[in-house]
């Protein structure tokens, strides 16, 4: 290793450089802004006009990005009925509609399981490709599944970013900007709730949703990943859900869980009440049910 | 990280504890509280439901001529009336007594040959004809087993005299279908909405396309 004579050595100037380079960086990326969501609000707003900006000019149409923080006093809960579902999948549809998902490359956070009613809720046995003419088949029960929103939830524990975490109100989040796409979550996810971009997402134009928010619905890019948020722009402006809405049976019920008056904590009280795969002590927010 | 922690423990422990009367996630409440003894608590929470209870009596009795007394035929512990869209009727046969009015009711039980041919009832036919439920000498009504007329736009009242816990149910918002806000105004539908009276039984449906088969790209 020798040139022209000299050895090559790291001379003061060149390592006292390098470490003070090096000490900065850190200070940087470990005391600077988190994830934009925590950011100061004037901050905030100017990212979220950006993404306005950015909208528009992909779709031509006015999108609009809420960033409406959790109501005080409320937490979110979710109930479906398992005895009334009979699979027609309308939810998954209405959801991929107000939560511009991706059309193609297919992404659905909702997956309805078809279920054999002589083995009960077994996952190892459930059909998500059902196709007869008409539901309900007999024999059959339906198990709609999607984020379930847990108090103990995996996904938000493994992520190395801190790209996804729990609102106040109950909402499991992502924030796509500070996702990197590792997809550890997915991993995590016993539900199978978590979904991939693999590639660009493709809405119609015409078929996006403009009204979105920060945390939500707003349209999202290749590499990151993306679940339920209980329709945060919906819950978070007094509303409820769209697949609550959509379901032609009136399966899906949503309220908050902290009002003892609600629908949610009448079910809980009422009703025969069970969360999916119980033993992992998940503590999901979301509930199914069975009415009669 | 740290903060999003944070959040959560701070809602757990409102949630836990919370005093009765303070507000969840109202932390400052329950802390004001909590020093007054239990004796002035007690008198409180007294002197508030008395409170309560005499306002109530004023709203109720300002609404209604008959406050408490329960309505002849209707269960005494059934609630208020509830608001719900106009039934579904099929197109240009109500009011029932534009043609109804002019004539004069056979009360014997047979099967009609001449109109509504179209009604099948699969609704405990072996039991139950349409002068049941349907007002013999007023068609524009229904009416309860007790005799008692109930419009159709209260219909619910009429079901629910066999399917109670399904009445009960539904006012609590759990069963059928909601449209709105889940903490304020929202829509309730009538159980004719989504049932047939005359066929209760859901028809099946259609399901919407199966989701697409993960593919692996070709090598």
């Amino acid at each position: 290793m020798e040139t022209n004579g000299k050895t090559p050595k790291p001379t003061r100037r060149l390592f006292t450089s390098t470490a003070a380079a090096a000490a900065a960086g850190w200070i940087l990326t470990a005391c600077g802004p988190k994830r934009l969501y925590e950011a100061p609000r004037a901050q905030l707003k100017k990212a979220i006009a950006d993404l306005e900006r950015q909208y528009r000019e992909r779709y031509g149409k006015n999108v609009t990005v809420s960033d409406s923080q959790p109501i005080p006093g409320v937490e979110f809960a979710y109930a479906l009925d398992i005895s009334r579902c009979i699979g027609c999948r309308r939810c998954v549809y209405a959801c991929v509609a107000e939560n511009n998902q991706s059309r193609d490359p297919q992404i659905q956070w909702i997956r309805v399981l078809s279920m054999e009613k002589e083995k009960g809720v077994d996952f190892s046995s459930a059909d998500p490709y059902y196709q007869p003419a008409e539901v309900p088949e007999e024999g059959h029960f339906y198990v709609p599944v999607g984020c379930q929103h847990c108090r103990e939830a995996p996904c938000t524990k493994v992520c190395p970013t801190g790209a996804t975490w729990t609102e106040r109100d109950g909402i499991v989040v992502i924030d796509y900007d500070w996702c990197i796409g590792c997809r550890y979550c997915m991993a995590a996810c016993p539900y199978g709730a978590r979904h991939f971009n693999w590639a660009e997402p493709n809405i119609p134009p015409g078929e996006l949703n403009t009204n979105t928010h920060y945390l939500g619905n707003r349209p999202r890019s290749k590499g990151v990943v993306e679940k339920c948020t209980f329709c945060i722009q919906r819950a978070r402006a007094g509303r409820y859900p769209a697949c609550v809405e959509v379901c032609p049976v009136g399966a899906r019920k949503f309220g908050n869980l902290l009002d003892k008056d609600s629908e949610i904590r009448y079910i809980i009280e009422h009703k025969r009440v069970l969360v999916l795969k119980e033993e992992l002590n998940t503590m999901p927010r979301f509930f199914y049910f069975y009415a009669t | 990280m740290k903060l999003h922690r944070r959040w959560e423990k701070t809602g757990w422990q409102a949630k836990a504890p919370a005093p009765p009367g303070s507000k969840p996630f109202g932390g400052k409440v329950g802390q004001a509280l909590s020093p007054a003894t239990p004796a002035i608590r007690f008198l409180l929470s007294q002197l508030l439901m008395l409170l309560a209870l005499g306002a109530a009596a004023i709203v109720t009795g300002n609404d209604s001529g008959t406050p408490a007394a329960p309505r002849e035929g209707v269960q005494p512990s059934a609630p208020e009336r509830l608001e719900a869209p106009p039934p579904p009727f099929s197109e240009g046969l109500f009011p029932c007594s534009n043609c109804h009015a002019a004539m004069t009711p056979n009360r014997t039980r047979r099967a009609l040959t001449e109109m509504h041919t179209d009604i099948v009832l699969k609704h405990d036919e072996t039991h139950r004809w349409c002068l049941d439920c349907h007002d013999a000498t007023n068609r524009d009504f229904l009416h309860l087993a007790s005799g008692e007329r109930v419009a159709f736009t209260e219909s619910y009242l009429l079901c629910g005299q066999c399917h109670g816990e399904k009445l009960r149910d539904w006012r609590a918002g759990v069963h059928g279908r909601r449209i709105g806000n889940w903490n304020g105004a929202k829509e309730y539908l009538l159980c004719v909405h989504c049932h047939n009276p005359h066929q209760p039984h859901f028809r099946a449906l259609a399901p919407k396309p199966a989701p697409k088969r993960p593919v692996r790209p070709a090598e």
